[in-house]
């Protein structure tokens, strides 16, 4: 593809990899690959879950060694697989967890296993003191290095590995989803200081779902499909469409909007009156009929999470109602809640969702345990049953019910959350940020679950500032500051959201 | 990663693990009892024999029902190091309570034997709930409160007698220690179906499952509803009570409580139901792989004592023997640990 550039501009090349092939076991997940990446780009790579680019990272880090092909690093081979720090020192990557150590203090997580060194090549602490406090203001972090890492805010988190990384000497920095727990304004002000070490060389290759961001963020991009790279270009000249083509293969993607809601007559599916909850939100009224999808919109923070956990019980307003077709739900009580008819997905399943060692099954059917046998008793093969039309109506793939559930890939385990929400077969479904992390076609197929629920008649919150998932919506109610702000039935634009989003209005 | 493995799950390889996969994980220790039966058997001609077999069991008998307690309180993602304090303390408080004769370190009440038992379990009750509050209310480290705990009812079963042995113990109290149903100890039985009991209840009633929930991932069983806080309680009370039974059944089968009953007995349990696959990070392992931990213990100590090795060694052989059986179960195939 390239390759006549890579020989002649070796040197200006900040990461370059060609005929990488990696096997894992028998199967071949990376196929012939070749990337190179000039100094001071801002490459996006994109891909379905799957595609392989994980493993291309894991190759450019040196976590795991190419079975063919050449790796080069600023313009030299790639350091021996178990030279950690030669490789610290030529790139990083800043991934969606968390890489601080919790315990330690910034300034230790600034300069680990590199601290500055005094007599006898002991820790130099005022050094190491002294020079995170420079690195600290010179990112305009407003933070104390002596603060332990984990009261760090997820924003702070990321500028103090990036910033580690450039104290590494590293200058290829590898970002894995980095904005899927930020909200906008940290999103922007991360895009700030990226466009800033661009300018001054740094190069970064850029890992998101986002695609929007990527426009936003990276010059060019790299797209796989299959553990091959399928294109290569710069985005100027590579429209939206085409990059979901090109990541999706023939099957070329719509927008998609939804099916609309069947409005139906008779009492609200979910009716909140008058909720308060103190330092959270107050004064929310709000109406989702039966087979209406409607979004709840609004920045973290702005108390939409602390809305959709007091209808899934998790929190008891102050005061207030939460009404399920007319009658009064029990308030504060998680399985009174899902008793009265709630479903409820939360935000972040790897936290809040997932028992990564039980099985897809036992994940599946959590909340309805007590529908399998007398006394508590589970009947297996009542379960199995069950399980495997959930399975097979929700469309997860996985060898069996019995297969752990941290084996699926993030999209599956996504589904798995709908299953169990779906399981009790609610009549309001509540679903905080329902496509977090998960790959195109995955949401697709959050989409179908969700309209499949609109047809049955529940009623359907989604509570996110994705604007992906506020499309689907029948109608989006925005929450700023802990009260309902404004209100937009189907059809606005991305512009005017994000205004009423952050409060600009 | 494999494009049909998991990409954003975790950062080790999710590779097919037959060991996982199968369960056999927790049959794994089977075939190393063959080999330390049939090493016994050349050891000692009387290893086969079955009332040596049965005294094995016996012995393993108040252990095994401190493993399924610790078992219970590992998968919930908890510890409790104070269990082996429970075995001392509700015995002797009860013995206690049972001797009239303030002479030999009574308190000269001489409540009956019956009483005894229930003052006994009393005892468990209240350990267990102390415990359970302080870790799930307070929030207090389950490890450090527990060994505060331990130190604390310790020095409370030396204080009650000031050390000395108790003697001279109602029948009724002892019966449950001594006596034999179909020609085999009731200790036996009773471990037994306990195991059978809280395998069957981990594996197919909803608290089980619960409890496993809890283990792995407790904030997302708190999002799905489960009383994680009631459950864990339950968990460290259960936990607590089996110790006092098991402490009831050495009471028995030694006829007295000694002031320092149950010590060290913890190190044994930690190590039966960690070489048994019961993870120490919570929400791992099974009763059935607990139970095979608790007999090999059982069996490597009855042959070693057999092979006539010196006394002073025994405990050196067993570290060591405790150590390759670690080796061997993480080579068959387990999941590095965390």
């Amino acid at each position: 593809m390239q390759s006549v550039r890579m020989t002649n501009q070796s040197t200006n090349l900040a990461a370059e990899a060609h005929g990488i092939v990696k096997r894992f076991g028998p199967i071949e997940v990376l196929h012939d690959v070749a990337i190179s990446i000039p100094v001071g780009d801002a490459r996006a790579l994109v891909g379905r879950n799957g595609a392989g680019k994980s493993t291309l990272v894991g190759l450019l880090t040196g976590i795991y060694g190419a079975n063919a092909g050449e790796i080069r690093l600023g313009g030299k081979p790639a350091p021996a697989l178990g030279d950690r720090q030669a490789w610290r020192e030529r790139v990083a990557c800043v991934y969606q967890r968390w890489m601080v150590i919790p315990h330690l203090t910034v300034g230790e997580n600034l300069f680990l296993n590199n601290q500055p060194r005094g007599a006898l090549g002991l820790v130099d602490w005022r050094r190491l003191r002294d020079r995170s406090m420079a690195a600290l203001k010179e990112w305009d972090l407003d933070v104390s290095p002596d603060i332990d890492a984990w009261r760090l805010t997820v924003e702070q988190r990321q500028i103090v590995e990036i910033a580690r990384a450039l104290l590494q000497g590293s200058r290829f920095i590898i970002l894995d989803e980095p904005t899927a727990e930020l909200e906008r304004k940290e999103v922007n002000r991360l895009f700030d200081r990226i466009r800033g070490l661009q300018a001054s060389g740094v190069t970064f290759l850029y890992i998101s779902h986002h695609l929007e961001e990527i426009y936003e963020i990276c010059r060019t991009v790299t797209v796989m499909r299959d553990g091959r790279v399928v294109a290569d270009a710069e985005l100027e000249e590579f429209p939206k469409d085409r990059l979901v083509a090109a990541m999706v293969g023939d099957a070329a993607m719509v927008k998609r909007e939804g099916v609309t809601a069947t409005r139906t007559e008779g009492p609200a599916g979910l009716a909140l009156s008058g909720l308060r909850l103190a330092d959270a939100f107050e004064a929310i009224d709000l109406r989702v009929a039966p087979g209406e999808c409607v979004g709840l919109a609004g920045l973290a923070g702005s108390g939409k999470d602390s809305v959709a956990e007091t209808i899934a019980g998790l929190l008891k307003p102050d005061s207030g109602t939460v009404s399920i077709l007319g009658t009064k739900a029990p308030l504060g009580d998680v399985a009174a809640m899902r008793a009265a008819g709630v479903g409820f997905v939360a935000r972040d399943r790897h936290v809040r969702g997932l028992f990564p060692l039980l099985p897809v099954g036992d994940n599946l059917t959590t909340t309805v345990m007590d529908r399998f046998g007398a006394a508590g008793f589970v009947s297996p093969a009542r379960q199995a049953a069950m399980v495997d039309k959930q399975i097979a109506s929700i469309g997860i793939v996985a060898s069996s019910g019995d297969q752990p559930i941290r084996e699926l890939s993030g999209g599956n385990q996504q589904k798995a959350m709908l299953g169990r929400a779906l399981a009790s077969d609610p009549k309001v479904l509540v679903l905080v940020a329902p496509t977090q992390g998960v790959d195109i076609a995955s949401k697709e197929a959050v989409y179908d679950i969700i309209d499949q629920a609109k047809a049955r008649g529940m009623a359907v919150l989604v509570v996110s500032d994705d604007l992906d998932e506020l499309t689907i919506c029948d109608r989006v109610e925005v929450i700023f500051r802990g009260r309902l702000t404004r209100s937009f039935p189907r059809g606005w634009k991305d512009h005017d959201m994000v205004a009423a989003i952050e409060g600009l209005y | 990663m494999a494009s049909t493995a998991p990409q954003a799950v975790s950062g080790a390889p999710a590779g097919p693990n037959l060991f996982t996969r199968l369960k056999l994980r927790d049959l794994v220790l089977i075939p190393v009892i063959f080999l330390v039966m049939i090493i016994g058997s050349f050891v000692s001609s009387s290893f086969l024999l079955p009332e040596n077999l049965l005294n094995v069991l016996q012995q393993s008998s108040e252990l095994s029902i401190l493993v399924i307690a610790q078992s219970l309180i590992l998968i919930c993602g908890k510890f409790d190091l104070s269990l082996e304090s429970t075995v001392g303390i509700a015995p002797m408080f009860a013995a206690w309570l049972m001797i009239s004769d303030t002479y030999i370190g009574g308190s000269g009440y001489g409540i009956s034997g019956y009483a005894g038992i229930a003052v006994l379990f009393a005892v468990g009750l209240i350990v267990g709930a102390i415990n359970g509050l302080l870790v799930v209310k307070l929030k207090l480290n389950a490890f450090i409160t527990t060994l505060a705990v331990l130190i604390l009812l310790r020095g409370m079963t030396l204080g009650i007698t000031n050390g000395q042995t108790l003697f001279d113990l109602p029948e009724e109290f002892l019966y449950l220690g001594t006596a034999k149903w179909a020609g085999i100890p009731c200790s036996i039985w009773i471990a037994g179906v306990l195991f059978l009991l809280f395998g069957l209840l981990m594996r197919y009633h909803r608290v089980g499952r619960a409890i496993y929930a809890i283990g792995g991932n407790a904030e997302a069983a708190r999002v799905a509803g489960i009383p994680v806080e009631r459950i864990t309680i339950g968990v460290f009370i259960v936990g607590s009570l089996l110790a006092a039974l098991a402490g009831l059944l050495l009471t028995g089968r030694i006829a007295s409580v000694m002031a320092g009953q149950g010590q060290n007995m913890i190190f044994y349990v930690f190590a039966a139901a960690v070489i048994g696959g019961i993870g120490l990070n919570g929400g791992q392992g099974r009763m059935i792989g607990a139970l095979t931990g608790v007999l090999l213990l059982g069996l490597l100590q009855n042959v070693l004592t057999l092979s006539g090795i010196a006394a002073f060694w025994i405990d050196a052989c067993y570290g060591a023997i405790i150590l390759l059986a670690l080796i061997i179960t993480r080579l068959t195939g387990e999941a590095p640990r965390e």
